[in-house]
């Protein structure tokens, strides 16, 4: 692997031949084709599910428009966080500042909209203008009586990590602000659930046959007023620990609700989450309504997913996503169809995930943080992926090594949450692995040889 | 109703955008420098902005875009970039080896003031530029017009750099292109290769986000114009320039420093601008227009003559970039249609005065708004006050095309919800049978979806 940036060696590992632990956490290094993103979009994307709140971005026009309706979190009602307002910063207002424009704007904005609160997002050069945000904010949450809380998410203001943290931290002003609540017996919040695709649905339709209420899911279908009561809850469950981790250790501290950490992805994961949230409100009644979800789920689920397995029985897969928790509960779904995890990377997992993702993982998997392009595909070559699971940016580049590819990020269009979504799962890689679409592959000159007759060559599926 | 809170009433907005019809300068320069043969863009700024150029561009030609970033951090905009930008020189070629780096800025690294002409100069006085490579810069600023402005900024920088007058007069024509698709960039070539002239095309992104699949991850496709074909413009007949907004400083430039005179012309979309386009092109190689080309033409205005029922008055509500636009509404207009409504949000006000002069005589009712508050809020609103019978834009027109029932054909950028516009230019005559084609397609559509019993027409 001469061919990769020096300095990025100690954050790729290949499981068995290597035994240091891989360096994460890491800013990018200039000039590589990183993956990542940056501070503002960790921010955007945690608070983006919220469905009643006003998002503002302040910055010139690029910042809004790319987060423009992109991200798959449904709302069952509000579909506010689904347009784009920006201030649209001009040469003019980064001279004299763009603090005016933003006053206006938020003015304007609540009277249309009547916002149950408003997130400021900054963007790059927000702070370098030194426009006070916080204080138009301020202002604005007097003038008009709802929160507006500004969310300092510079780009350059550190990884993407930092954008969930301050993002979290914008949560933590909304939570614990309405002492009239009754929460039923048994109540969670639900954290780091987007509700792609409708997964939270799913989620919810489970614990409510367990017979536990959910307060507030943070970062899916979300509602400020939920969040507002979210600390009324008995328990935090966290997926997605990344992007949400800070808030749940807030909530600990200040209104000693714990948390645990669980993933919704695959049998094993998903049937764990429950078990786990049953146990810990040591209710039988309700530990003996787990297993029979569980049970009646996967004896539903596992004939069900027998034929696929067959089929994908042998085959290799690659994973690169957001986070390494994700990536961990991946190669255990994988292993349910059948399927070896011979790559699997993340932008943005620590520490933690990766000493799990290595004690998983099989002998000669490589694991890597923050990839990019090139290494993904020499990777590929190297294991003789069949399949590669990520998110937009690589999924061309998975067609175009003629791999079949199942989008794990927000574009995904099938739940894959719970045990419908392994079912999901299962279909979407099968039918994606064997595509008739992978025969057809031909480099130009196969033709000119006449050496291979249309049909004949040879088969990814196969 | 996703836009159920847009209100008929217009109110003066003091200070705000409202679902933007454009996007920052930084992905127009990504993508003309991705129409350079072995060129790998590069993002000075944050992280966050290559990634959202290479999502956005990626999402809509659904094919890998490569680009590398400064990855600034919190120092960097305290000390400036610099630091960043040697170390990614250097990271790049030694990695990535592209033929040319073509930098462009971004709002942070502008408004601390990184100068990026100095920044390359030193990289290249450091020995970080390995022999016979290049590293060609535009300065991008997100807060100065749009992504247009970034497309325009990138192909003067191409053109300043490598182009040269070495008094070898080649009989050539370069033909520097607006922001188009990869399969337009294709027609280009093929309509100048139909009379029989050799040209250089800048940028050229076919071959380059239209690539087949072989199984192979190539990470600089084979397409893309090279460094000698920009560098052999300095020494063409004539600069054809396609579109004001986006090929004019390049056209300008080559003027400048190469003495190589330019005629500007709309983008080739519809029938009058591919006639000038034509007539152009036939002036600046000395060559005549070949039948084939005629009978091209011929097979376009047919088309015109047996539909002219269905477009004839038709309102039609559009949104997009200057230079597409002002040739998609002569072409509308042409055909007797109603293009009432036009947005743009990239400014300039040469825009809404050419578009309105396009529209003075048969649609004088018309709205043009571009730059500051144009928007597709604003372009709901107007439609919410008198209707339109068809949208034409990029794929955010769905929310309004949606709540309002109305026909919708998709055209310039960004089109992430369909395919095609890869594959099938709109550029030149056949171009124009296939936007007649889908303007019919989409109004035939809801014609026969709401039809009554009685009316409902076989022959149509």
């Amino acid at each position: 692997m001469t061919q990769f940036l020096k300095e990025r060696e100690n954050q790729i590992l290949t499981k068995g031949a290597d035994s240091a632990e891989i360096a994460c956490g890491k800013k990018s290094l200039a000039g590589s084709v990183s993956q990542r993103a940056c501070v503002f979009c960790g921010s955007r994307v945690v608070l983006y599910p919220i469905a009643d709140a006003l998002h503002v971005i302040h910055g010139p026009v690029g910042c809004a428009s790319y987060t423009w309706d992109i991200r798959g979190s449904l709302s069952s009602g509000p579909q506010l966080h689904r347009l784009s307002f920006t201030t649209d910063l001009k040469e003019r207002d980064v001279v004299f500042g763009g603090e005016k424009k933003l006053y206006h704007s938020l003015i304007e904005l609540i009277d249309k909209y009547q916002p149950k609160a408003a997130f400021v997002f900054s963007t790059c050069i927000i702070g370098v203008i030194g426009d006070d945000v916080e204080a138009v904010c301020r202002q604005v949450t007097r003038e008009k009586g709802i929160d507006v809380i500004p969310v300092m998410s510079e780009g350059f203001n550190g990884t993407k990590k930092d954008g969930y943290k301050i993002a979290n931290e914008a949560l933590a002003r909304l939570v614990g602000t309405n002492n009239d609540f009754k929460p039923a017996k048994y109540s969670i919040n639900i954290l780091g659930d987007f509700n792609l695709a409708g997964e939270l649905w799913i989620l919810a339709e489970y614990y409510k046959k367990l017979g536990v209420e959910i307060i507030a899911c943070m970062t899916g279908d979300g509602r400020v007023d939920e969040i507002r009561r979210a600390h009324h809850a008995s328990l935090n469950v966290v997926q997605c620990s990344g992007s949400i981790m800070h808030l749940a250790k807030d909530m600990k501290e200040k209104y000693k609700i714990p948390f645990m950490k669980v993933s919704y992805f695959g049998i094993e994961d998903m049937s764990e989450a429950l078990y786990e949230v049953a146990k810990f409100f040591d209710d039988e009644e309700m530990m003996t309504k787990a297993r029979e979800l569980v049970t009646n789920e996967i004896s539903k689920l596992l004939p069900a997913l027998q034929p696929y397995r067959q089929k994908l029985e042998g085959k290799k897969a690659a994973i690169y996503v957001g986070g390494a928790f994700k990536a961990i509960s991946l190669v255990k779904a994988l292993r349910l169809l059948g399927m070896k995890t011979v790559v699997v990377g993340s932008q943005t997992g620590n520490a933690e995930d990766y000493k799990l993702l290595k004690e998983l993982c099989d002998e000669g998997t490589i694991i890597v943080d923050d990839s990019n392009p090139n290494e993904l595909s020499e990777f590929v070559k190297l294991t003789g992926a069949n399949l590669f699971i990520g998110g937009v940016k690589e999924r061309p580049i998975a067609h175009k090594l003629g791999l079949g590819f199942c989008d794990h990020n927000h574009e995904r269009k099938e739940a894959l949450a719970g045990y419908v979504g392994m079912m999901n799962f299962a279909k979407e890689v099968f039918a994606s692995v064997t595509s008739p679409v992978w025969k057809f592959v031909r480099e130009p000159q196969q033709f000119n040889m006449g050496a291979v007759p249309p049909d004949s060559s040879e088969s990814q599926s196969s | 109703m996703l836009l159920r809170h847009t209100t008929t009433e217009i109110k003066e907005r003091k200070a705000l955008t409202v679902n933007p019809a454009k996007t920052c300068q930084p992905v127009g320069a990504m993508y003309a420098a991705l129409g350079v043969h072995g060129c790998l863009p590069h993002s000075h700024g944050s992280q966050g902005c290559c990634s959202y150029h290479r999502s956005a561009l990626t999402r809509h030609y659904k094919e890998p875009v490569m680009a590398a970033t400064s990855s600034f951090t919190e120092g960097s905009s305290v000390f400036g970039g610099q630091a960043n930008l040697l170390q990614a020189i250097d990271n790049i070629f030694t990695i990535y080896e592209p033929e040319i780096i073509a930098v462009h800025s971004t709002c942070l690294s502008e408004t601390i003031g990184d100068d990026l002409g100095q920044i390359v100069a030193k990289a290249k006085d450091d020995g970080k530029v390995p022999e016979g490579k290049h590293v060609v810069q535009a300065a991008t600023p997100s807060y100065v017009g749009s992504h247009v402005t970034g497309y325009a900024n990138m192909l003067e920088a191409f053109v300043k750099y490598f182009s040269f007058n070495t008094n070898e007069k080649i009989r050539q024509v370069n033909m520097l292109s607006g922001w188009v698709e990869p399969s337009d960039m294709r027609e280009l070539k093929r309509m100048a290769g139909l009379m029989d002239l050799k040209t250089v095309l800048l940028p050229d992104t076919s071959d380059v986000l239209d690539t087949p699949m072989t199984g192979k991850y190539t990470m600089y496709p084979k397409g893309g114009t090279t460094v000698e074909e920009i560098t052999s413009m300095g020494n063409s007949m004539a600069t054809v320039a396609m579109g004001d907004f986006a090929t004019r400083k390049a056209a300008i430039m080559l003027d400048n420093k190469c003495k190589v005179p330019f005629k500007m012309v709309d983008i080739p979309i519809g029938l009058k601008a591919t006639d000038r386009f034509v007539q152009a092109m036939a002036l600046a190689g000395k060559v005549s227009v070949p039948d084939v080309l005629t009978e091209e033409r011929g097979r376009l205005v047919d088309v015109i003559t047996d539909m002219h029922q269905y477009f004839y008055g038709k309102r039609v509500a559009l949104y997009g970039d200057p230079d597409n636009l002002l040739p998609l509404i002569e072409f509308l207009v042409d055909i007797d249609m109603k293009p009432v409504y036009v947005v743009s949000g990239t400014p300039g006000k040469a825009f809404s005065k050419k578009a309105l002069e396009i529209l003075a005589e048969k649609v004088p009712e018309a709205k043009v708004q571009n730059g500051a508050s144009a928007d597709m809020y604003l372009l709901h609103q107007w439609i919410k006050q008198e209707g339109v019978d068809l949208i034409m834009g990029n794929t955010y027109g769905k929310y309004i095309s949606r709540d309002e029932g109305i026909p919708f054909v998709r055209t310039g950028f960004p089109i992430v919800d369909r395919i095609g516009h890869s594959y099938f230019p709109t550029v030149g005559y056949t171009g124009g049978i296939r936007i007649l084609e889908r303007i019919l397609g989409a109004l035939m559509d809801k014609i026969d979806a709401t039809a009554p019993e009685e009316s409902f027409e076989l022959v149509m």
